[in-house]
């Protein structure tokens, strides 16, 4: 770019002229910092594309075998040599959808509470073990579940069957323990503390005066809370939330370990199932053959593919609530 | 002669004779001092072992990656290894894809496939499965453990009315391998519907994330039935079921019943046999070897001679450490051929062991 136009980027207004300054005035610090910086924007730019089209080089094989009867077939058959993987996609989508409906909740009010009803002092006493779990290693979420989460959940699902058994969702094999609710649970354990931190930081920087104001208007604590604080943040929550939802979508090792590991298309809440990150790292090591490789990284594909299109629902939505501002952190 | 002849000639002679002995005790007589292999996990701790003290013996370090069968035998085909390991025989298109030709399948110790189980009120070694029976617990056909069927061969026992829970593998293994090629020799409905393979289509329940992940599932879910290796089986005392073998006698999973299913007449030259359904009395009939892969004719003759001395090693003085660490060593026929087979590693046509 010539030194007119950046200047024409520092410049406000519409100016449709280009205004021409004195370019000895800008310097070569400054020149360098432009360049260096534009150099970095590129080359994340660079590795998108790039994952993009390697993702696409691996698994040409398996679009040109399965086409797009890839995402809608429900047969994985290593031996038989066919691949389809519909299964593994709503298994994904099933489990961090309810892991969002668990964590939610949780990790909203958290913040909530930590943002306006703790004391000041209190709160980097509440914030620190929140920000230590969200340091936690997925496969030590992985074991702890194992070991200690899924017998709690085994035990529950055997109460809701024996109870609630007529309930579609409560109708399959309680006594597993390993399953979509229990994928479902520990992902809810670990999108927690991501919302939470989130959360808590957008919610303080609701200006003070807003909140006054309507408590000056005669509402109660909780009222300014719910019919202020929050709309005025829900932009900046909703990023949060989508944050979370991506790492419950993407969790591999956790869900690996307690998902169950199936192939067959669920029916309850009890059905053992994977989700496409977890069929990925189970079977990448051992497959044998090009086809099944490159069916795998096509897993990948469609996982890359699912990120993207909640990313671009995401930005939309954001976008509508705010009107046309971007902004998601003020 | 001149006193520097005299001294040359000596110095040839001396190497040549510590050259033969060295070769003798299977360390590499090329000057190489690293190899690299990838492949197998079931073997893994018996190649560790073996590998550090092979490390003592010839001062030469070998580094095994344990990727998996299919990563061992990726790796090896594009020669990015120097030998690969397997539990599985690499089938036709893996072999027309191996880019430095034939490739030797040379068995080092035979394993058992232990069937586990989780019945409250049954033992160890209480429970006797026969083949048609398994085969049919896996197709999900037999699904109560107080089937008429599987009562049939287990009178005199308690067993519950329990749903089976069907635990499989999640992720690709050999041991998969040697069970699914066992329940399709025993099954004609198996092998139509399912086949053989380090990962197939599983006609149910729960997957489980290596040996210790379904070892784990049996020991937690009430009405399970999996299979794990017999080290893992004794580590974590669950309880395994008795298999009935093809003279139709019921064994314990052991290493005395894999080495016996190695133990057979006819096994063929290349060793690429599957020992399932051994007709040995003796054998347990779950068995299976596992193969060190590695490349027919070498290109580098340094590289040749540390191959084929290192799977010479490994035959001979490495199988000490195979029993301690629940594996069984070859014994008999299984080793002449090994041996042959391991003769045949040529560089240039030229055999590297004599």
């Amino acid at each position: 770019m010539s030194d007119e136009a950046i200047d024409s980027t520092f410049s406000t207004g519409n100016a449709a002229r280009v205004v021409h300054h004195d370019t000895r005035v800008i310097n070569f610090g400054d020149r360098l910092f432009y360049r260096v910086t534009q150099a970095f924007a590129l080359i994340v730019i660079l590795l998108a594309f790039l994952l993009v089209f390697d993702l696409f080089r691996g698994a040409w094989e398996a679009i040109q075998t399965f086409g797009l009867k890839f995402l809608v077939g429900t047969t994985w058959d290593p031996v038989k040599r066919e691949f389809s993987t519909l299964p593994t996609v709503i298994g994904t989508l099933v489990k961090a959808f309810i892991a969002l409906l668990l964590a939610v909740p949780i990790s909203i009010g958290s913040a909530v509470f930590i943002s306006f009803y703790l004391p000041k002092w209190l709160r980097p006493f509440i914030s620190y073990p929140i920000e230590l779990l969200a340091g936690v290693p997925s496969i030590v979420f992985g074991l702890w579940a194992l070991f200690v989460m899924v017998p709690v959940i085994r035990s529950l699902q055997i109460w809701l069957k024996a109870n609630f058994g007529w309930f579609f969702l409560f109708d399959g094999p309680a006594v597993y323990g390993v399953g979509v609710l229990s994928g479902s649970v520990i992902l809810a354990i670990m999108i927690i503390p991501i919302i939470t931190a989130v959360s808590r930081d957008i919610l303080l920087t609701v200006p003070r005066p807003q909140i006054e104001g309507m408590l000056a208007l005669g509402a109660t604590k909780w009222e300014s809370i719910w019919q202020v604080a929050l709309p005025y943040a829900r932009v900046g929550l909703f990023g949060a939330v989508i944050l979370g939802l991506g790492r419950a979508i993407g969790e591999t090792m956790a869900v690996t370990m307690v998902g169950g590991n199936s192939f067959a298309m669920i029916h309850s809440l009890f059905d053992p199932v994977h989700s496409m990150a977890s069929q990925i790292a189970s079977e990448f090591t051992e497959a044998t053959y090009s086809l099944y490789v490159s069916s795998l990284i096509y897993v990948g594909l469609v996982l890359f593919g699912i990120t993207i299109i909640i990313s671009l629902c995401a930005q939309y939505l954001i976008w509508r609530l705010s009107k046309g501002h971007v902004a998601v952190f003020e | 002669m001149s006193v520097k002849k005299i001294l040359l000639g000596f110095a040839i002679a001396a190497l040549s004779v510590s050259a033969t002995q060295v070769l003798a005790a299977g360390c590499p007589a090329k000057g190489v001092k690293e190899m690299t292999g990838a492949g197998a996990t079931f073997p893994y701790p018996l190649y560790s072992k073996m590998f550090s003290e092979y490390d003592k013996a010839c001062s030469v370090k070998v580094n095994y990656q344990s990727i998996g069968s299919g990563g061992g035998i990726r790796q090896l085909s594009e020669m990015t290894v120097d030998f690969g390991a397997s539990d599985g025989i690499m089938d036709e298109k893996q072999k027309a894809a191996a880019k430095g030709g034939a490739v030797l399948h040379i068995p080092m110790v035979s394993g058992a496939v232990a069937v586990v189980f989780n019945l409250p009120g049954v033992n160890t070694s209480q429970l006797k499965l026969t083949p048609d029976v398994l085969a049919d617990i896996y197709l999900k056909k037999i699904t109560n453990w107080n089937d008429k069927r599987i009562a049939a061969a287990n009178t005199g026992v308690k067993l519950p009315d329990l749903t089976v829970a069907v635990v499989h593998r999640s992720d690709g293994s050999g041991t998969t391998f040697i069970f699914t090629d066992y329940l399709a020799k025993v099954s004609s409905e198996w092998k139509e519907k399912v086949g053989s393979a380090t990962s197939v289509n599983w006609p149910g329940d729960v997957g489980g994330k290596g040996n210790e992940g379904v070892a784990n599932s049996v020991k937690q879910i009430p009405g399970a039935i999996g299979y794990v290796e017999v080290a893992y089986a004794k580590q974590n005392k669950i309880p395994w079921a008795q298999m009935q073998n093809k003279t139709k006698k019921f064994l314990d999973p052991s290493l005395e019943g894999a080495a016996a299913a190695a133990d057979v007449a006819n096994l063929p030259d290349n060793m690429e046999v599957s020992i399932t359904d051994s007709p040995n009395p003796s054998a347990y009939p779950i068995s299976g070897f596992t193969w060190l892969l590695v490349y027919e004719n070498q290109t580098d003759a340094a590289k040749g001679d540390a191959i084929a001395n290192l799977a010479w090693w490994m035959l001979h003085d490495g199988q000490k450490y195979a029993t301690p660490l629940d594996y069984a060593a070859l014994k008999g026929v299984a080793v002449k051929k090994a041996e042959a087979l391991t003769k045949k590693i040529k560089v240039n046509n030229q055999m590297v062991l004599k």
